[in-house]
């Protein structure tokens, strides 16, 4: 995966808990996975279409993942809160979406986001697509953010 | 100040945080839809002061939107308020008639200013 779209999301991640929630995210070494990943309790996904195509994952278990949509929705929030998977979801988004300013030369839309909910659940992606893994820590806990995505073309030149 | 503000969100979280800072600008008369389809509703109840518009939603997205109420109403103050925050989708935003741009994520701060401004600008314009 070229190294501008791990630099795209990670600066993502920062921007967007920093922008929104004044937290500091920690962001761990980048690895990249071969199998078919076990998720963690909350998966918030967006695809990826266009000239990037994929999908990114932000991977919780669920006490993070209240502590997380919480302090973004600025209201208590469970798994039962019917605000809880909409703030997932919208964090998901807006990770993907700042991301994708930074794919220079790519042109690629973001789907709406999914939330998927449930102990040790499987997020299936193409086994030949490869699969980078960002761990992350914050004052509210340690999460995930998955991407997995291939390009479609060679990337436009700017410029004559 | 007793402005009508349509927020246009399909995240009830979103339009929560919006709804925040309206506040703080003493703007409480506030109306959600969440998609373009349900705008176009409220829209044809009653004509806001300002809309607020995300980009990517269900059933009509908010460039469909844009595009649908300029058809009609050119002076209608319109922030998009949207994660997209390529050039491209800056461009393609301002020709269908948005007045102002806020990416996503922002800070009260910033959506404040936006607001503000764009009402100052579309005073000056009548």
């Amino acid at each position: 995966m070229d190294v501008k779209f791990v630099n795209a999301f990670v600066g993502s991640i920062l921007n967007v808990f920093k922008t929104m929630m004044s937290i500091d995210v920690k962001v761990g070494k980048p690895s990249l996975k071969e199998a078919e990943l076990v998720t963690a309790e909350v998966s918030g996904i967006i695809g990826l279409s266009g000239e990037v195509q994929g999908s990114v994952i932000l991977s919780f278990d669920m006490p993070v993942a209240c502590a997380v949509a919480s302090t973004f929705a600025g209201a208590e929030l469970n798994p039962d809160s019917a605000d809880f998977t909409d703030a997932i979801g919208e964090l998901a988004n807006m990770v993907a979406g700042n991301a994708k300013k930074d794919f220079h030369g790519y042109d690629a839309s973001i789907s709406l986001p999914s939330v998927i909910i449930g102990k040790g659940h499987r997020v299936s992606q193409s086994k030949v697509w490869p699969f980078l893994v960002i761990p992350c820590e914050t004052k509210l806990g340690k999460f995930n953010v998955e991407v997995a995505l291939i390009t479609k073309k060679a990337p436009a030149t700017v410029g004559v | 100040m007793n402005m009508k503000i349509l927020l246009v969100d399909d995240s009830r979280t979103i339009r929560n945080i919006q709804k925040n800072t309206l506040k703080t600008l003493g703007l409480t008369d506030v109306t959600e839809a969440a998609d373009g389809l349900e705008a176009l509703s409220c829209l044809a109840n009653q004509r806001p002061d300002l809309m607020l518009v995300d980009w990517n939603m269900p059933n009509m997205d908010g460039i469909t939107l844009i595009k649908k109420v300029r058809e009609t109403d050119k002076s209608l103050p319109i922030i998009m308020v949207t994660t997209e925050a390529e050039k491209s989708r800056v461009l393609e935003a301002v020709k269908a008639g948005v007045n102002n741009y806020v990416v996503k994520p922002f800070t009260a701060e910033t959506l404040s200013e936006k607001i503000q401004q764009t009402m100052a600008k579309c005073a000056a314009a009548t």
